[in-house]
Order: C-alpha cells, then sequence, then structure tokens
C-alpha cells in the first residue's frame, strides 16, 4: 500500500504544478486539462521516428513547381484580383476537361468566394506548401447545373456583396452603385430559358457564405476533385504564373 | 464485483478551494483503487507543434511532447486508460502524404487502448481506412455503425471491457450521423444507428452482464448544439448507467467536465479537450470497495 500512498501524493504534487489547467478536486474523482507546452520535452524516440517523415514531407512541400513573376495579394483589386483570377481560372482549366469526359457537357463559369482565398502568393519559386496556404481545406469542385433564373439571382447576391469573389469564364459590369450593368456568359446575355454549367467548391453549393442560389440545382455533377489538388496540378503545369488582374467583373 | 456508485457519493470542491482542505479529506487513500482516465480528441494529424509564431496556439501541442507526459503520468498510476474520442485524420499535410500511417503508429507507440471513429476518419473513404488499419495496435470502438456491408466489418468493437487493478471499465463509441456530413462515396454501406438506443444497450451490457465498474462513452458527437440535434449533453441526459463521456467534433475547450443528471437522477461527467493535441484531458477516479453502503454523499460541485 505504501506506493499507491506515494502515486497518490505525486498526483496531488502534478496536480498543483499544473494548475494552468483548471480542475475539479475531489476525494473520489479529480479532472484537469493539462496542456500540452514548452514546458515538457518531447520524446526523443518519438521525435526520432518522426523525423524521416516530416524531412520527406518538407522536401516535397518546398520543391518548386512554378515561378511566380509578381507577387499576389487578395486585397489588390475592386471586383477582380490576380490571385482571385487565377483560382477560378484555375477550376476552369482543371475540371472541365473532367466534366466534358463524364457528361460531355462544358463548364460555362466559375465562381468561388473571396473568404476562401486563404493566403496571398509572393512572388518568387511556387511550391506545394503554396497550394496548402492558399488551399488549406479539403473542399471538392463540383459542378451545379443552374437555371438562367438562378444565374441572375446569383448577380443580385454579387450587387450585394460587393466583394471580388473570384469568377471565370462569366463578363460582369457594374455603376458605381454596385448594380449589373451588363453580364454575360460565353460572351452572350444571360438567358433565363437556358442552363448552366457553374463550377464552385462543394462549401459554397451547400450553402457557404450564404451563396443560397447553389442550392438545389437543376442537377448536381460530382468531378471528385479537391480544390487544392487542382492548384497543385496546375502549378505543376505551368512554368509561370501568367494570370492577372483584368476587367472580368468590374465597376465603370 | 458490484459496482460502484462514486460519482454520486462524492464530496466536492471547486478547483483550488479543493487544495486547502486537502489534509482534512477524511478519504483513506489505502482503501481505494486509483484508475486514471487520460484522453484526446480531434488531433487531426497534428504531428508537430504549432510554431512559435502561430497566430492561435503558439507553441501548444506536438506528439512527442504528449508521449512524455503520457509516459509520466504511466510511471506515476500504471492503472491509466488512454482513450481518443475521434477525428484523428485530416488537417496537415502529414495526413494527405501519409494516409494517416504516421497517426496511428504515434499512437500505438504512445499505447492508446481504445479510439472512435469521427466524421474526418472516413476522408480517405472506408478503403482508406482499412489500408490503415494494420498500422494500430489499438481498438476501433464504434457502437452506432453497422459496417456489416464494408470492408470495416469485424475490424471494430461494440464495446471493450478493460480490467485494471480488478477495476472493470467498459468502453462504448458513439459515431455522428454521417450523411450530409461526408460524402456517401466515403463511407458507403455504413449504417448510422441511434446513438441515444444504442448507448442504453451498451450501457446495460456493460453493467448487467459485464459487471462493469466505470462505464465510459467515447463520443464524436459534438458537445451541445442549438438545435436538437444529438450531443453529449442531450445523451448524458437521456440515458443512465454512463459515469464519464469523452467527447469531440465541436473542438470545446473546457477547462474541466460538465456535470449533468442522467435520466435515474446521477451525475455524469461530459469533457472534452479542444483539438489539435494542444491538451491532454486527465481523470482520476478514486473508487472505494468500502463505500457502497454510503448513500448520503455529498453533491458533486465544479
Amino acid at each position: 500500500m505504501n506506493t499507491f500512498r506515494l502515486s497518490f501524493y505525486l498526483t496531488i504534487t502534478l496536480f498543483v504544478l499544473s494548475c494552468k489547467g483548471n480542475s475539479i478536486e475531489t476525494a473520489q474523482i479529480k479532472a484537469e486539462r493539462i496542456p500540452i507546452d514548452k514546458s515538457i520535452n518531447g520524446d526523443p524516440e518519438i521525435e526520432r521516428f518522426i523525423a524521416p517523415y516530416k524531412k520527406h514531407l518538407n522536401k516535397t512541400l518546398d520543391s518548386a513547381l512554378a515561378y511566380n513573376p509578381k507577387s499576389m495579394l487578395k486585397s489588390d483589386g475592386d471586383l477582380n484580383t490576380a490571385i482571385g483570377n487565377l483560382m477560378a481560372d484555375i477550376v476552369m482549366e482543371q475540371a472541365n476537361p473532367i466534366l466534358v469526359k463524364r457528361t460531355g457537357k462544358e463548364i460555362d463559369m466559375v465562381l468561388l468566394n473571396h473568404g476562401g482565398i486563404r493566403s496571398g502568393l509572393n512572388q518568387g519559386n511556387i511550391t506545394t506548401r503554396s497550394a496548402y496556404a492558399l488551399m488549406p481545406f479539403e473542399n471538392e469542385i463540383v459542378v451545379a447545373e443552374l437555371s438562367g433564373e438562378k444565374i441572375v439571382e446569383m448577380l443580385t447576391y454579387l450587387e450585394q456583396a460587393k466583394t471580388a469573389h473570384p469568377v471565370s469564364g462569366v463578363r460582369i459590369e457594374m455603376d458605381q452603385n454596385y448594380k449589373v450593368t451588363r453580364a454575360t456568359i460565353n460572351g452572350k446575355k444571360i438567358d433565363k430559358e437556358k442552363t448552366y454549367f457553374v463550377a464552385t467548391s462543394d462549401y459554397l453549393q451547400q450553402g457557404g457564405d450564404n451563396m443560397n442560389f447553389f442550392k438545389d440545382p437543376i442537377a448536381l455533377h460530382q468531378v471528385d476533385y479537391k480544390l487544392r489538388n487542382a492548384i497543385i496540378d496546375y502549378f505543376k503545369k505551368v512554368d509561370t504564373l501568367k494570370v492577372e488582374k483584368d476587367d472580368r467583373f468590374i465597376r465603370k | 464485483m458490484k459496482r460502484r456508485n462514486f460519482i454520486q457519493q462524492t464530496s466536492a470542491a471547486t478547483a483550488f478551494i479543493g487544495f486547502g482542505g486537502l489534509s482534512s479529506l477524511s478519504f483513506k487513500p489505502s482503501n481505494k483503487k486509483h484508475i486514471t482516465i487520460l484522453h484526446t480528441n480531434d488531433v487531426h494529424s497534428h504531428i508537430e507543434p504549432f510554431g512559435p509564431e502561430d497566430s492561435r496556439n503558439p507553441n501548444l501541442g506536438g506528439v512527442a511532447r504528449r508521449a512524455t507526459l503520457i509516459q509520466r503520468i504511466r510511471n506515476e498510476n500504471p492503472n491509466t486508460l488512454l482513450l481518443d474520442a475521434g477525428d484523428i485524420f485530416q488537417g496537415t499535410p502529414y495526413f494527405n502524404f501519409y494516409g494517416g500511417e504516421l497517426e496511428f503508429k504515434l499512437m500505438s507507440k504512445m499505447k492508446y487502448d481504445a479510439a472512435t471513429l469521427g466524421n474526418h476518419d472516413f476522408d480517405n473513404g472506408i478503403a482508406g481506412l482499412y489500408a490503415q488499419l494494420p498500422h494500430a495496435e489499438f481498438n476501433f470502438i464504434s457502437s452506432n455503425y453497422d459496417f456489416k456491408n464494408t470492408l470495416l466489418d469485424g475490424h471494430t468493437q461494440k464495446y471493450k471491457v478493460f480490467t485494471k487493478d480488478g477495476v472493470k471499465i467498459g468502453v462504448f463509441g458513439l459515431g455522428i450521423e454521417l450523411q450530409g456530413l461526408v460524402n456517401k462515396s466515403l463511407y458507403k454501406e455504413t449504417k448510422y444507428l441511434d446513438p441515444i438506443e444504442t448507448a442504453q444497450e451498451m450501457s446495460s451490457i456493460l453493467k448487467k452482464e459485464k459487471n462493469c465498474d466505470l462505464i465510459i462513452c467515447l463520443s464524436h458527437l459534438g458537445y451541445e448544439y442549438s438545435s436538437d440535434k444529438v450531443s453529449d449533453i442531450k445523451l448524458a441526459q437521456a440515458t443512465a448507467d454512463i459515469d464519464l463521456i469523452i467527447g469531440g467534433h465541436t473542438h470545446t475547450f473546457l477547462d474541466k467536465p460538465r456535470v449533468e443528471i442522467n435520466k435515474s437522477g446521477k451525475k455524469v461527467l461530459v469533457n472534452q479537450v479542444g483539438c489539435y493535441g494542444l491538451y491532454l484531458g486527465r481523470i482520476d477516479f478514486y473508487l472505494d470497495d468500502n463505500n457502497e453502503n454510503q448513500t448520503t454523499g455529498v453533491s458533486l460541485e465544479v
């Protein structure tokens, strides 16, 4: 019983020492939340075990995939930015062949959300780590088949959002009060009788950022392609990033 | 062995008030058995600590540190159970690169006893999870997912009884409804069974048939919702015989367990330690063979 008594007092000692974690303390049940912080030295055996995985991971994450001649920030435009255009164009370029193969249809336009651009891209070498920073989430690209009516709802949403949500395939002009004055898809005015194939992320399609026009589409096509993987595949494909800020979505 | 009704007979005090009166506490350690429960949830592939520049969790977390802490506690009390409440996978490139292999290998090295499955553990599909099982030297306990028509059939357990220092600890596991949360192509024919009914069935088996002294539910249902959605709090209130619910999914940082009253009027502890391996939860139970006749215990206050 002596060993038990000893272990009991050690417990209390540890408890007192780690008082950063709040606790309930009773005669019979005791609880604490122990922070895993710098005061605890890492187990050297575990560190040795992790090391080769970490080395390989870092080597892969940090190897250059493409070159970026000009740094891109999500704040460098009014209603379109180089980095947003890049992301939307990547979705168009990478996902369209899959949709064509699966359905015979082409993607008409892409809409992402400005909040989904999770970092900028520095000038210089672009790596897999850059793609993880830009898109840390696991969202998949989906293609929603929307009625012309829903596209009009989308424009109303964009009028209210007044935000540089990334687009591709569509051209939108607004006046200074964010009222749409002209909108075309594939160079043609939006036809309420027609249906459009709009690529986005599964997050937005399911109502993220209140993009409710994406809910209950005529059809929803999976392309089984993560947004981040599309970005990485594009970076591997191109030598130098060329996408710029342009006039696809502007106020006049 | 009769189950000890320890929670409801506990004299209690809030955090530091307890210390002052420690020497005057009336229990006799020599008569008690001491079981330590350690737990994590939603570690999400966080292998390395957050760096000093991290805006939210600077210098916190890290598996190697957790391993040191667990070993220290085990040295102090060998009668320790180490449990995880799911979402082991997804969140850092370690998962994307190695598919969960490193997470399972490290949990095995730390000698986890059991884990339940979270929704993100299906992120590489049933097949992706199945492929990593050889790296896990611990039990997957899942009571309300029916994997019969999937690859996982026979690779999880509905419950498990651990015996530590003669104390029987029954553990069962509850997962969240996958529909709407996970792509069907990933979870395939997994059937979701009602968590409350399952919990009643499991705790009844563990208490009556297996004569467990302690019943722990590993849950990935989530702590509490403003809607009617089933949660750990609802589970605690709607069931009997569970002593401790170790939760996950909602990344809830509780600084101490919440005490709920179950449908038989007894107390249940509900705990959850946030996410990413930033904290280790620790709950020490002192069980006394002699106190089963005691019926007038002071209520537990937290």
